[in-house]
């Protein structure tokens, strides 16, 4: 088949992203032809400030060199800029002849930098801070010139001034506005970084308008003249006063513009021949400068290049981030507040810290952080995800970390960690390695950094330092956009939409489900078909059929599986509770399958480890205990002290109730693990502070709490309810139970559950309703109805096939 | 001599499954697709040794069950960024017959 042209116009970042993208999905279905204005290669535009500073080479910062090139098969035209394209012919022009023929085009022309129209505007000495060649004549100019003067306080005027001022130069910065970054920041920590700034040798003129640029006597610049008649003197003039989509060659063809070529949310232009991504793209009435949308257009365009078709670009929502080593601010969303706005503020100015965050009724709406940015990816995530934060509004100001992850050594702030420093516990990766990807790998999302690095990829405790490491090596380009909103790859629906599907059109089967959604693949990944799973059991209980091929091994072989293929047998001991002759027959089984580890755990139980998968069955029979779920997405647990009936404190029988508890749950399947404990007074041996549901007896009857999480992150349980009976506890815990099972999406522990929703949103339905409470207790005693001992059916033979080796 | 060896009924593979074969070398995963093409691969992860056998199925891939690692069952190899492979064996149906060669490569 022959191949199809495909020409690119313009060499950067996103348009170069574009490409890889494509050769990715489809490597051999177009001929590609690239024009770039430039005599590079793709190259880090982000990085010019690094270069400027003297901190990075321009070698450094290529990230496609010529031999890639080569390597793809691409025709590459350095140094020839586009002139005209023939829609009708379908065929583009250079300025020196060169033409090349196309069945689809890719504009990716960027922006031009905005040139103040002032008397002197095209004097010697006069540039923009755009491309390698203007650095490099910053870079010249320091070493020959002294003055400079950079027009525009805006992230980029700011990092050319930074650049200078280190290459040597005396910098004064002129800006329009009452404070820097007006954009960006609120008054106060724009004055705070102008403050700072000025005590590293920068000059400020604040709102000062460029009236002129004078001639020296050389024909070169020597001055900027003020609206006010003031002069400054100046060598060289860096104009930084904002961009522009770079529409030009779009125009003169006819297609259509409007302060950026008009896309749609596949980035195909007016023109379906002509797709366009990046800085010259007007989406949604949007031109993005930032790296990360841009990439994200880059992956949705070739998607529609390669034919697959499904990809969408629905814009995405930005934070900023000043790249000044040593200057840390950050800011997102709507941070000036005002009418109907609540602000909470931190500030020290001695300390060189300022915090403002922004409040909307429950929302974080805008943050705008100065000195300590720690938390700027946990606060943006927090806005964008519109989660409600009235209960931890109160510990908001100080940060995801307030309560400490594990597994990091307490460390909390990224950019103090040394580059050897362990940041994934789990799997051993240190910041460095982290760094290091990011900037050879262009990474821009978590979800990226995961998969090349393997960095908050187990337990995810590090997700945030990952993050913060991100910002850090991206500046303003990292984008937060959570990328796993979706269920999975498999599909663009998110996990609300697929719960509320499988309810409102009674779906009661995964292939059934898979259709209805249009999932993309035609049985899932590993990912969705346990989640589906769930849904679908917990949703239409005695009607969908449980699908063991979707169900982790350790819930489809009823043990857990260990790092050398063995599992583990966890017997049921309702509360914590045994006899002698349960850990008789124990110890026999021990003995007969030559069990290497018998291990008491966290859970009141006991775990026999190391057992065959051959071996299961027989052990489970020989125990002759019903299965303890210690290998499931449902019930554990519910783990007891001695209560009233030994202890000389007790003031309630905590292990009875313990014991009914258990029973009364037997079987539960849940969104994830669930532990409860039930202590007999206040001084709680059981632990219940940390459980998914805690009840702890006091004198009067009993208290429950919920949400607590003994794991990666301590969290302790929130007071939920008083109640007065041993009815009343089994009745509440079920119903705040199900209301779990019901509304949590997979894999979500009921504290990740309740940030979501609000602890409110639970005491209402379940608490405050009493009707509803009993109806969802009577839903989980339906559901539970179905439910047998999964290691009894299976000595009655059910699931043969998952237990036997067949013999070669 | 064939070295064709008949080791189970295509029927007694789950769909979207596997079983395990025992053999001297070690053991063999044999898989069963959602479409009935059968896989056959040295049941070990290249990346720590976890058994493929008890992975998920989906499309011609299992997950491997330790740290989820993606083998193409074609091919035996690990989807990027990973990178390793597991050793492959010809399988290949008669009927309702699955029959292993250990012999030949796949």
């Amino acid at each position: 088949m022959q191949k199809l042209k495909l020409v690119m116009i313009g060499n950067g970042m996103a348009g170069v992203r574009t490409l890889e993208e494509l050769l990715a999905l489809t490597p051999s279905r177009y001929d590609i032809t690239v024009f770039g204005e430039e005599p590079h290669p793709n190259y880090n535009r982000i990085l010019l400030s690094p270069v400027l500073a003297g901190e990075q080479t321009v070698q450094d910062i290529i990230l496609n060199p010529l031999e890639w090139y080569a390597e793809q098969g691409i025709t590459l035209h350095l140094g020839k800029k586009v002139v005209k394209i023939d829609r009708k012919k379908r065929v583009v022009y250079a300025a020196d002849g060169t033409e090349a023929e196309y069945d689809r085009l890719l504009m990716a022309t960027g922006s031009k930098p905005f040139i103040l129209p002032v008397p002197g505007k095209d004097l010697p000495g006069v540039i923009s801070y755009r491309d390698i060649h203007d650095t490099e004549q910053m870079l010249a100019a320091a070493r020959q010139y002294r003055h400079a003067v950079v027009i525009g306080g805006g992230l980029l005027g700011l990092e050319a001034a930074n650049g200078l001022m280190l290459q040597g130069m005396s910098v004064t910065v002129v800006h329009l506005g009452e404070w820097l970054l007006e954009r960006q920041l609120d008054k106060v920590a724009g004055q705070l970084l102008q403050q700072s700034l000025e005590q590293r040798g920068l000059r400020f003129a604040l709102q000062a308008q460029t009236a002129a640029l004078l001639a020296g006597e050389s024909g070169r610049v020597s001055a900027v003249q003020l609206k006010d008649g003031t002069e400054l003197a100046a060598d060289l003039v860096v104009m930084a006063v904002g961009i522009r989509p770079n529409t030009e060659l779009a125009e003169s063809c006819g297609l259509y513009c409007n302060r950026g070529i008009v896309v749609n949310d596949t980035l195909q232009t007016f023109d379906p021949r002509i797709y366009a991504v990046g800085e010259c793209v007007n989406h949604r009435g949007i031109a993005y400068g930032l790296v990360a949308p841009l990439y994200e257009q880059a992956r949705v365009c070739a998607n529609h290049l390669a034919g697959w078709g499904y990809g969408r670009y629905v814009g995405s929502v930005l934070s900023t981030k000043l790249k000044v080593t040593g200057i840390d601010l950050f800011s997102a969303g709507d941070f000036m507040g005002g009418d109907g706005h609540e602000e909470i503020t931190l500030s020290d100015p001695v300390g060189g810290v300022y915090k403002k965050l922004v409040l909307k009724g429950d929302k974080l709406v805008g943050a705008c952080l100065y000195g300590d940015t720690a938390d700027g990816a946990w606060y943006f995530r927090l806005l964008k995800d519109e989660q409600p934060i009235g209960e931890i509004r109160d510990h908001l100001m100080w940060g995801e970390n307030n309560l400490g992850d594990t597994g990091h050594a307490g460390e909390n702030k990224a950019a103090a960690m040394a580059d050897e420093a362990e940041v994934c516990g789990c799997n051993g990766v240190r910041k460095i390695t982290i760094v290091k990807a990011i900037r050879e790998k262009g990474l821009t999302t978590l979800d990226e950094v995961k998969k090349h690095t393997k960095a908050s990829g187990s337990c995810g405790s590090c997700a945030g330092l990952c993050e913060q490491i991100l910002m850090n090596v991206l500046g303003s380009s990292f984008d937060a956009t959570p990328k796993t909103k979706t269920v999975c790859g498999c599909t663009d629906r998110n996990h609300q939409e697929v719960r509320d599907a499988i309810r409102e059109h009674h779906l009661v089967s995964i292939p059934q489900t898979m259709q209805f959604l249009e999932w993309r693949t035609p049985n899932g990944c590993a990912t969705c078909r346990p989640a589906l799973n769930y849904y679908l059991i917990a949703t239409w209980p005695g009607e969908a059929r449980d699908d063991p091929q979707s169900r982790f091994i350790n819930e489809r072989a009823h043990a857990n599986i260990q790092k050398d293929g063995t599992y583990s047998v966890v017997p049921r001991m309702w509360g914590g509770v045994t006899n002698a002759s349960e850990l008789r027959r124990i110890a026999d089984v021990t003995d007969k399958y030559r069990i290497p580890l018998v291990k008491v755990t966290g859970g009141q139980r006991i775990d026999l480890l190391g057992v065959k998968k051959e071996d299961l069955v027989n052990v489970w029979r020989d125990l002759d205990m019903p299965s303890g779920h210690a290998y499931g997405k449902s019930l554990r647990t519910v783990k007891t002290c001695v209560g009233s009936e030994f202890c000389r404190f007790g003031t309630q029988d905590s292990t009875q109730m313990g014991i009914d508890l258990e029973h009364d749950l037997f079987g539960m399947w849940s969104p994830h693990k669930v532990k409860l404990a039930v202590s007999g007074c206040p001084r709680n041996c059981a632990e219940s502070g940390i459980k998914d549901v805690g009840v702890i007896g006091v004198d009067s009857g009993w208290e429950l709490y919920v949400g607590g999480n003994g794991g990666i992150k301590t969290e302790v349980a929130q007071f939920f309810a008083k109640v007065a009976s041993h009815a009343e506890v089994l009745e509440y815990s079920g119903a705040f139970l199900q209301l779990y099972r019901e509304e949590a999406f997979y894999l979500e522990r009921t504290v990740h559950y309740l940030h979501r929703v609000g602890l409110e949103h639970a005491k209402q339905r379940v608490v405050a309703d009493a009707d509803n409470r009993k109806a969802l207790y009577a839903r989980l005693k339906y559901a539970l109805s179905f439910e047998q001992d999964p290691w009894a059916e299976r000595i009655q033979g059910e699931q043969k096939h998952e237990f036997e080796a067949l013999p070669a | 001599m064939s070295h064709w060896k008949k080791v189970c009924l295509l029927t007694e593979i789950p769909p979207l499954g596997a079983r395990v074969i025992q053999h001297p070398q070690g053991d063999i995963a044999v898989f069963r697709n959602a479409d009935d093409e059968v896989f056959a691969l040295e049941d070990r992860c290249p990346h720590k040794g976890g058994p493929l056998s008890q992975g998920i199925v989906y499309g011609k891939t299992v997950a491997c069950p330790l740290h989820g690692w993606q083998i193409g069952l074609e091919c035996g190899t690990a989807a990027a960024p990973d990178e390793g492979c597991a050793r492959r064996y010809a399988v290949r149906l008669d009927g309702n017959a699955v029959l292993l060669n250990t012999e030949a490569a796949a």
